[in-house]
């Protein structure tokens, strides 16, 4: 749960943190102390850049540290963009139970643009392949029975670009 | 992948410590040696079974604007317009999709208040509107692959 207004902006990342994220953005490194190369790399002390990072997992500025699996290497090579339409009022329960499925990556409660488009929740689905995204949709059309008063699932077709998000300036 | 692979895939989504020997204390979970980790990790890296391995940061507590756009383009336009779209430095990921809305792209701008004027940008240089749909909530980014 992470509403946007409740964003610390004190605890918004200072440039020696920056400095880190950029760092570590493209991975961390493979060697036994890798804390410490990135300090060596940075020039600062290996328990400033632990205590920078543990802060930046604190608030939620790092996610988590891990490994992300590749989906398409890994055989999920369909993903559909599901969207719902659901009472405003009922959005943070459904996304709370959708946001827990294990074929869920991502769960986002997003505005409208009425008239044209109705849909205020959204759920990336994964599957080995587009029957298996389907199949996994209803299991979320299930759990929302008939409050969803209606929902798409959008395939994608291609990739257009995929750079990634990534902070801007050297290293 | 063998099974100590999948282990380590499934041991590793998140929770990796911030310590001073973080591998030896993970494969020391995993019953397997320092060594060994780094090496299988290093080898599905370059197989591309992992995209990455590493922290995961979150683009909007970084102090910057992140938001998911739509536009409905005409066929004939869009590869001409996904050119345009692809080439501002802020657009982190485009996908076309089957809808009417048939052109989805993520927006990473450095503050907050460029998002609008890349949106802005992005509907005269195309002529196309653009549809901004930042989240007002997240329930989850993530996936808890069991492999």
């Amino acid at each position: 749960m992470k509403p946007q207004a409740a964003v610390d902006t004190a605890r918004i990342p200072d440039e020696l943190d920056r400095r880190i994220i950029r760092a570590t953005q493209a991975g961390l490194p493979l060697v036994p102390e890798p804390y410490r190369q990135i300090g060596e790399q940075l020039g600062i002390g290996t328990e400033e850049v632990m205590q920078r990072m543990r802060r930046m997992l604190e608030s939620g500025v790092i996610r988590r540290i891990g490994a992300v699996p590749n989906h398409y290497t890994l055989g999920f090579r369909a993903n559909g963009m599901s969207v719902w339409d659901v009472p405003d009022r009922l959005v943070r329960k459904y996304g709370k139970q959708i946001g827990a499925l294990e074929f869920v990556s991502h769960a986002y409660h997003r505005p409208r643009h009425l008239p044209r488009w109705r849909y205020n929740l959204f759920a990336m689905v994964h599957g080995r392949d587009r029957k298996e995204v389907e199949q996994k949709v209803a299991i979320i059309a299930g759990l929302l029975g008939g409050d969803a008063r209606d929902h798409r699932i959008l395939f994608s077709s291609r990739i257009l670009k995929k750079s990634g998000l990534r902070l801007p300036g050297g290293g | 992948m063998d099974a100590i692979d999948r282990a380590i895939v499934n041991h590793l989504q998140g929770g990796f410590p911030i310590c001073h020997r973080p591998y030896a204390a993970v494969a020391g979970e995993l019953g397997i040696g320092e060594s060994e980790l780094l090496q299988r990790l290093e080898r599905m890296l370059e197989r591309n079974q992992l995209s990455r391995f590493g922290p995961m940061y979150d683009a909007a507590r970084m102090g910057g604007g992140l938001t998911l756009c739509a536009m409905a383009l005409p066929e004939k336009e869009f590869d001409r317009v996904a050119e345009m779209v692809n080439a501002y430095p802020e657009v982190a990921h485009n996908y076309a999709r089957e809808h009417w809305l048939n052109m989805w792209f993520v927006l990473a701008t450095e503050t907050p208040q460029r998002i609008g004027e890349v949106i802005a940008d992005i509907e005269r240089e195309t002529g196309y509107p653009v549809y901004n749909m930042p989240k007002k909530e997240e329930f989850f980014v993530g996936l808890r692959f069991q492999l």
